[in-house]
């Protein structure tokens, strides 16, 4: 295909800028409307975040499906062994809270289109943030807090505990 | 190219593609959800995380992870063409052989991705 084909396909190419300056301020790119830096930051944000999380996740997919006996390694032993290494702590953290940032603001758009009546979208949007907010606050916390090696009420290594256990 | 009557956006590739990635936005939101609330069961105990685990080995759910992936793998190589068209000079003039290009490298990744899943599940796998 010709570029020469596909601009005589654009209509808008041959309209002029309007030049009187008499345009809504909410138009402008200025940065001088209230909502337009917060929405220009979100839109800065999912491109960032969006090209940081490919490599997120596909590190994540590899190593979790493709590396090793794939999908029948996960368990508790596997999560421990991946947790015990900050690296994977510090990886896993940084994926929590960029997918759910980008999702959720994802999701704020789409509820944004659709959503026409002023309740129906305060709703939708209230339940949203609630539930970014959760899954953030407890997937930080399950990374923090995690506990490889349990112990039962006799004081015995649960059987189910990873092998590392038995060294410490 | 023919010369297309009325609107030019929709019905094309650009309106597809945007409706391709609205859905696997959604779609994978709502997966992470879900995950990290089975990922939190480690805090439970390990019979409870592997448990539930355990159904990610059956195989209804190993063509779910292979639709799964297969949404991150279109979300992801259209985004980054989004990028592409926004900040790249020439993007919005290659917007469309960029949409061509996502599609092969999905179609190849996904038969890598495919082949490798289903042959480490079959390896491991114990039967029903
Ligand atoms: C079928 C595909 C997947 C499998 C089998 C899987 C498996 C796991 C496992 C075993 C963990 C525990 C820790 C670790 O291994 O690092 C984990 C954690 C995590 N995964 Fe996945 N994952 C999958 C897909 C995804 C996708 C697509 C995303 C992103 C959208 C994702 C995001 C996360 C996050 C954020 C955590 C940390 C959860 C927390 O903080 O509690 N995973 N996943
Ligand atoms: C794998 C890397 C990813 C890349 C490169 C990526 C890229 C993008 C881009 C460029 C946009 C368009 C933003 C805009 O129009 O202003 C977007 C939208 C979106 N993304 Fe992602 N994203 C990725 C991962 C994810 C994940 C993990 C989720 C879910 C947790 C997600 C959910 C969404 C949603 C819901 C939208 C809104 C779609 C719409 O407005 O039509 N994305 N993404």
């Amino acid at each position: 295909m010709t570029t020469t084909k596909s601009d005589a396909l654009l209509p808008a190419q041959g309209i002029e800028a309007p030049r009187s300056g008499r345009i809504d301020p909410k138009y402008l790119r200025n940065g001088f409307s209230k909502s337009g830096s917060f929405e220009m930051a979100a839109w800065v944000f999912m491109r960032v975040s969006g090209a940081a999380l490919v490599v997120l996740i596909f590190v994540h997919l590899a190593v979790n499906l493709l590396v090793g006996e794939g999908i029948h390694q996960i368990d508790f032993g596997f999560v421990a062994g991946k947790w015990a290494n900050p690296v994977w702590q510090f990886w896993d953290l940084t994926m929590l809270w960029l997918a759910m940032l980008h999702g959720g603001n994802g999701m704020r758009t789409i509820i944004n289109d659709y959503a026409e009546k002023d309740s129906t979208r305060m709703w939708l949007k209230s339940i949203l943030y609630l539930s970014v907010i959760v899954i953030i606050v407890l997937g930080t916390m399950v990374i923090f807090t995690f506990e490889p090696c349990l112990l039962d009420n006799s004081g015995q290594l649960l059987e189910s505990s990873p092998s590392f256990c038995q060294n410490v | 190219m023919t010369q297309t009557k009325g609107t030019l956006y929709k019905g094309r590739e650009g309106m597809w593609s945007w409706v391709g990635h609205r859905i696997t936005g959604v779609g994978i939101f709502f997966f992470l959800l879900v995950h990290v609330l089975d990922t939190s069961l480690v805090r439970v105990s390990p019979e409870a995380y592997n448990a539930v685990i355990g159904a990610y080995k059956n195989p209804i759910m190993i063509v779910g992870e292979i639709g799964l992936v297969g949404a991150i793998v279109f979300h992801a190589f259209n985004g980054l063409r989004i990028i592409l068209v926004d900040f790249w000079s020439q993007g919005t003039r290659y917007h469309r052989q960029m949409l061509w290009t996502v599609m092969g490298l999905w179609v190849i990744t996904m038969i890598g991705f495919t082949v490798r899943h289903l042959m480490l599940f079959l390896d491991g796998w114990g039967g029903f």
